[in-house]
């Protein structure tokens, strides 16, 4: 695997759209051939290397390039987007749209992520080791195809709308959650290390989610069926098992309807 | 103005009966005008290409309130699609639902210049208008929904043809509309209340009326007014296995009603869409009855019809017919806008995705081409999608590509998860007629001109007609693959509208002068409609009647057509 | 002397009253009575007569003054602060006709700006919750004419939207509603006991915030699961009692306002209520309508629907128009610094926005096209007067259910005043000019 490094010189004024930061557009390329890639701030035009240095160089393919983008990226969006191999690592926050769309491949962000990380994700990882925003593997506006397949892996807290009508994949946070989370969702799983606000599995159809932390309120639509022990992914205790969304449309298989699961940690 | 020489084209013009021989197409003071009549024309070299008018499409939804519901509540359709703008373009997006600006450019591109707007709510004429005033180059008209409006539905329960003409001419002229358009004839009023009528003898709530009744009624009342257009219908029971029927009935009800209008067109009844009207059997049964709609259609002058075909897209539906799209969005759970209009009629929109995986959908797409190819006479026969309902219009290249051949339509086949089980469902597999473009320019040239009775202005090449001409870089007499048909023809090389060069070299070079067309019909003066009106606005209506009527400055360029019924 | 005008529009809220009439003077320069209007309709018309009213563009100097400027120089002002800019933004919107914010969307493009309007702090987040799940819903004639359940849910039409019950919800008999008020049952949610309230058959007092579980609980209900024994403090059987009620009605309609769009959960509510309303016509025939505020917010959705294909928050900056509150949103772009110019049109941010976000705007580069002194203008750099459409120019407005209306000049405008589509075209033409297109 080659490794291509970019490093922040110039913050720009405004933000920089910068979706070309992936091993997608970097394969194949040399160090001056990626500093000439565009991005944007506004309806400016500029080139990579007017804000990174770039140094190293790419592999032939996506699968065979690692990125590594150093300092400052608070400012810097759609990292990651779209990208279907390889590995990207962030040693800073990120603003918007980390791996939004991805497709394959790793990405590692040594920092927080702002929102929309993961939207529309069909695969790969994206690891964040400090918090994210809101909207992380959510849906985009309108889309009934949210997150289909990959993990999200938070080593802190999440914000507000998390995994929006998911339908696969899974995601693991390890702290708090804010409100909403797997609205609409038709499958996956959610794993809340940490505790809960509300409106957990509003209009959830399908999927799992687990909390093993406290929960202010409980849905009106989730109901309580039974107790269960789970040893799972390293999560091992007893769980309260609440079915639902009771007032949302739901499958069948064989005659019985099929509801979302919503487990929550009551002892060890 | 420039002149024009378009020289050595292969020209293929139902109008003149040029079958591709080669031919030059002179262009003067936004007229075609005899070669001998250019003096200093600027000179197309159209040798090696295909030359035809530009296209008409008689049923689009492109402007209007349901169009843009479709746009604003889908972000999704507009993911990823865009493009930014080029030369003089002004800024475009959407796919299934394009945005006005790209409707234009779009069907410029394809060499169109003519797009009616198939369904217009009164109500809501206004917004039709200003979207036709912001869509680039296109000639626009849209038709006024009748067939759930209350004034109709109580003056036909008496069998009132003239009063209903005084209203249609009324709401022609206050909407500034274009022809009469039925949609799920009372079954959109029985929306109202949550309900439907499924087939045309099914009464409509409260008024005591059937759908054949107000069909009959709109029909004559049409050739009362003699309106350029006939009544243009949209069938109860839209979508339903088991529908043929309805259709059959549908159509027997021009039976016998010859048209009256000067406008050249020969039909009573154009049906729309009827792709989706030609099921038979029952639940995941369904099945092709195309050629039994065919063999009516066929034998029957008095009839135009459209295809609706489907192209296997994700796309957005949206029509009138309420009822319908609630049934769609419990089949498909997606989401679902539904916009009933007071006294007039209601509309839906959902999203939906047309899969070569799902059977019903390849039967929906055999069908729609098994229509066309079991037709015998290509002037009244339309190419169509419904656009957006079967399918963006943006794909009528790719339609004419499975019509032109059989090659194309077995690589469909052999795409299709079940391909056994829809060729067992229908009869396209057994068809190998492949059309040639004299029988495309009939049924998206002249044909479409000719039931819209504006004959006397597109659809063909011979001199006073507009000067809308098409150059498609294809080479009919050289080898092709049939990907090369879809590729030639999404993208015209050049492209006049009323003589002005709107396309050159493949791109948009100008945004037209487009017109929008509408119908003055006057009629003798008729008290008690007046009446009848006044008490209305009065009593049920929102909206002051004097702030109904659609006033000049939203058609900044209007082309009104004259129609006298007062004798 | 004097003349009468009917069928007047009335440029307040989203009700877009077009009954009005208005007693102007022979020559149609004095306005001086205004009949059928609520008092907030007539007052606006009024306003445009008060002595006081500033008639010229002004432009603010170092030492805090205004000076008065031409419409020339504003225009030049305007355009290239627009043209300079990376990525402006044009905020506004909701209080001008359609075909001034089709100019405006021309200059968007031009320019590249972020096109925004009031929905961003109002119903935007209802668009969003129609972009997820679609929305049933109708005219308000057909509320008129055939509603037996109305329930406001978040709104105080009383108060916000005067005319609208009388009009077209509780009391108007329609044609299957002969009746009137006493043909159809109303129900309120709202924590507050309101005076639309007070008039209702059924008040559910909600805790505050507790909304989407409420909505939640109704569906719920519908299907005849279990609930809770309180849900947002209102008692189970209550619950199953208005759920009923919905069922057992003829024609439902569900009108909600910024009690629900702007409180926690935002488009998550309105979602949830939408769900409701689909539920209902599993049973019976139910609408639901948005309380849009200003008199055309919703056309300003309608021309960039058409234009761009999204209702509010659309950001033009790349070639072509993308979207996504949240980052799009006006109050979003300012909170980050996102933005480098605003431009504010048909709208008072500097009333309705954070503190926060009102700060950012005066550090900006900034034009108000206001006809009226604002919150906004105090703290922009330029104020352009401009003729008050509806009153002294007409053009096409969008009623809260979508109908188009022509709204009406009644009264001519203080001489040399422009209106906002003439002031709009001039500053397209100098950016064309600047842009060298």
């Amino acid at each position: 695997m080659e490794t291509v490094t970019l490093t922040i010189k110039n913050q720009p004024e405004l933000y920089l759209e910068a979706d070309n930061i992936t091993p997608d557009a970097f394969a194949g390329k040399k160090a001056e051939e990626i500093a000439a890639l565009h991005v944007y701030i506004g309806r400016e035009q500029h080139q990579l290397g007017d804000f990174f240095e770039v140094s190293g160089g790419a592999g032939a393919t996506p699968e065979e390039t690692k990125v590594v983008v150093n300092g400052d990226l608070s400012r810097v969006k759609y990292i990651g987007m779209k990208m279907t191999g390889g590995e990207v690592v962030v040693n800073s926050n990120a603003d918007m749209y980390v791996g939004a769309w991805m497709q394959g491949g790793k990405i590692t962000v040594n920092g927080n992520v702002d929102a929309f990380a993961g939207t529309g994700m069909k695969g790969g990882e994206i690891v964040v080791n400090g918090n994210a925003g809101n909207y992380l593997g959510a849906a985009y506006r309108g889309d009934w195809r949210g997150m289909a397949d990959g993990k999200i892996t938070v080593a802190g807290n999440a914000g507000s709308d998390l995994g929006t009508f998911m339908n696969g994949g899974e995601i693991v946070i390890g702290g708090d959650v804010d409100v909403h989370v797997a609205t609409h969702a038709e499958g996956g799983k959610i794993v809340i290390k940490g505790n809960a606000k509300s409106r957990l599995g509003g209009q959830m159809v399908g999927g799992e989610i687990y909390v093993l932390g406290n929960i202010d309120v409980m849905m009106p639509g989730f109901a309580y069926r039974e107790d269960v022990d789970i040893e799972m992914d390293g999560i091992k205790g007893r769980f309260a098992l609440y079915e639902g969304d009771l007032g949302e449309r739901h499958r069948k298989r064989k005659g019985q309807l099929i509801y979302a699961k919503l487990y929550q940690q009551i002892g060890a | 103005m420039a002149e024009y020489l378009i020289k050595n084209g292969f020209v293929f013009d139902p109008v003149l009966g040029i079958k591709g021989d080669a031919a030059d197409i002179a262009i003067k003071d936004g007229k075609i005008v005899e070669t001998s009549a250019v003096k200093n024309p600027k000179v197309i070299d159209a040798a090696g290409k295909t030359v035809m008018a530009g296209g008409v499409d008689v049923h689009a939804h492109v402007a209007g309130p349901k169009v843009n519901i479709g746009r604003n509540f889908r972000p999704e359709d507009k993911l990823f699609g865009y493009k930014p703008k080029n030369g003089i373009e002004r800024m475009q997006g959407g796919f299934s639902v394009p945005t006005t600006i790209r409707t234009g450019y779009d069907y410029a591109r394809m060499g169109y210049t003519t797009v009616m707007e198939a369904a217009m709510p009164p109500l809501y004429a206004r917004h039709t208008h200003e979207e036709m005033r912001d869509t680039p180059i296109l000639d626009q008209g849209a038709y006024p929904v009748f067939g759930n409006n209350w004034f109709v539905l109580e003056y036909l329960k008496n069998h009132e043809i003239e009063n209903t003409a005084a209203y249609i001419a009324w709401l022609l002229r206050a909407t500034k509309g274009y022809a009469v358009k039925v949609v799920n004839p009372g079954g959109t009023e029985a929306w109202a209340w949550g309900l439907n009528c499924e087939n045309i003898h099914d009464p409509v709530p409260y008024f005591d009326i059937t759908p054949a009744q107000i069909v009959k009624g709109l029909i004559e009342a049409n050739e009362y007014l003699g309106l350029p257009h006939s009544m243009h219908i949209h069938a109860n029971n839209l979508g339903t296995p088991g529908n043929y029927q309805t259709t059959l009935d549908t159509f027997k009800l021009s039976e016998g009603i010859k048209p009256n209008s000067k406008f050249g067109r020969d039909q009573v009844m154009h049906h729309t869409h009827v792709q989706f009207h030609s099921y038979g059997g029952e639940g995941f049964n369904f099945e092709s009855k195309a050629p039994e709609i065919m063999d009516y259609v066929n034998t029957h002058d008095n009839i135009t019809i459209d295809l609706g075909c489907v192209t296997l897209d994700e796309t957005t539906t949206m029509t009138a017919d309420g009822p319908f799209e609630h049934h769609l969005t419990e089949l498909n759970h997606l989401k679902w806008a539904n916009a009933d209009v007071e006294l007039e009629t209601a509309a839906g929109v959902v999203p939906f995705v047309y899969s070569a995986n799902n059977k019903a959908n390849a039967v929906q797409w055999c069908i729609g081409l098994e229509l066309a190819l079991l037709a015998k006479d290509f002037t009244r026969v339309f190419l169509t999608t419904d656009h957006p309902n079967a399918g963006p219009f943006i794909r009528y290249p790719r339609i004419m590509k499975w019509l032109m051949s059989e090659e194309a339509r077995k690589q469909q086949f052999d795409a299709f998860k079940h391909k056994d089980k829809v060729i067992d469902a229908t009869n396209l597999a057994g068809i190998d007629r492949e059309l040639d473009l004299y029988e495309i320019a009939q049924m998206t040239r002249a044909g479409p001109a000719k039931s819209l009775g504006l004959a006397h202005m597109y659809g063909g090449l011979a001199p006073g007609l507009e000067a809308d001409v098409a150059v498609f870089d294809f080479n009919p007499n050289e080898p092709y693959a049939p990907d090369d048909i879809e590729k030639a023809f999404s993208n015209a090389e050049h492209l006049f509208k009323a003589g002005v060069q709107v396309v050159r070299d493949h791109n948009i070079a100008s945004n037209g002068n487009k017109r929008t067309l509408w119908v003055n019909a006057k009629v003798n003066e008729n008290p008690q409609v007046m009446r009848d009106v006044k008490e209305k606005f009065l009593r049920y209506y929102t909206v002051t009647l004097n702030n109904y009527e659609v006033t000049g400055h939203y058609l900044p360029n209007p082309y009104v057509i004259e129609v006298d019924a007062t004798q | 002397m004097t003349k009468t005008v009917t069928d007047v529009i009335c440029p307040f809220c989203g009700t877009l009253c077009d009954d009005l009439e208005v007693v102007v003077s022979d020559d149609g320069k004095e306005l001086f009575e205004v009949y059928n209007a609520c008092a907030i309709g007539a007052e606006k018309f009024l306003h445009s007569q008060a002595k006081d009213r500033i008639t010229r563009p002004r432009m603010r100097q170092e030492d805090g003054s205004w000076k008065e400027i031409s419409y020339d120089e504003a225009i030049e002002y305007t355009a290239r602060m627009l043209a300079d800019a990376k990525k402006p933004l044009m905020y506004g919107w909701s209080s001008t006709n359609c075909e001034a914010q089709a100019v405006g969307s021309e200059i968007g493009e031009a320019v590249g700006a972020v096109m925004d309007n009031t929905a961003t702090v109002c119903h935007g987040t209802s668009l969003i919750a129609v972009q997820d799940i679609g929305i049933p819903s109708c005219t308000l004639g057909e509320v008129k004419n055939r509603a037996d359940r109305i329930l406001f849910w978040g709104c105080n039409p009383a108060h916000a939207h005067p005319r609208h019950m009388s009009r077209y919800s509780i009391f108007p008999r329609g044609f299957f509603t002969g009746k009137g008020h006493a043909g159809r049952k109303m129900i309120v949610v709202d924590p507050r006991p309101t005076d639309t309230a007070s008039l209702a058959d059924i008040h559910l007092q909600i805790e505050q915030g507790h909304d989407y579980e409420l909505l939640d609980a109704l569906r719920v209900a519908f299907k005849g699961e279990q609930l809770p024994d309180f849900v947002g403090g209102i008692p189970k059987a209550k619950i199953y009692e208005v759920a009923e009620t919905l069922k057992s009605g003829r024609f439902a309609i569900i009108f909600f306002g910024m009690g629900v769009t702007q409180s926690i959960g935002k488009n998550h509510n309105i979602d949830a209520a939408i769900a409701v309303t689909r539920d209902l016509n599993e049973y019976t025939k139910a609408a639901i309508m948005p309380m849009r505020g200003h008199y055309n917010v919703t056309g300003s959705g309608q021309v960039w629907g058409w234009l761009f294909g999204f209702p509010y928050a659309v950001d033009l900056s790349r070639g072509f128009a993308r979207y996504n509150p949240g980052e799009t949103t006006s109050n979003d772009l300012l909170r980050r610094d996102e933005v480098d110019a605003v431009f504010v049109l048909g709208s008072d941010p500097g009333a309705h926005f954070p503190f926060s976000s009102v700060k950012k705007i005066y550090n900006l580069p900034s034009v108000a096209i206001d006809p009226h002194e604002t919150p906004t203008t105090e703290v922009c750099k330029v104020h352009v007067p401009v003729a008050f459409v509806g009153v002294e120019v007409g053009g096409c407005a969008y009623r809260m259910d979508n109908v188009p209306i022509e709204t009406r000049k009644v009264v001519e405008a203080p001489e040399g005043m422009m209106t906002d589509e003439e002031f709009l075209s001039r500053v397209l033409a100098r950016v064309k000019e600047i842009k060298g297109v």
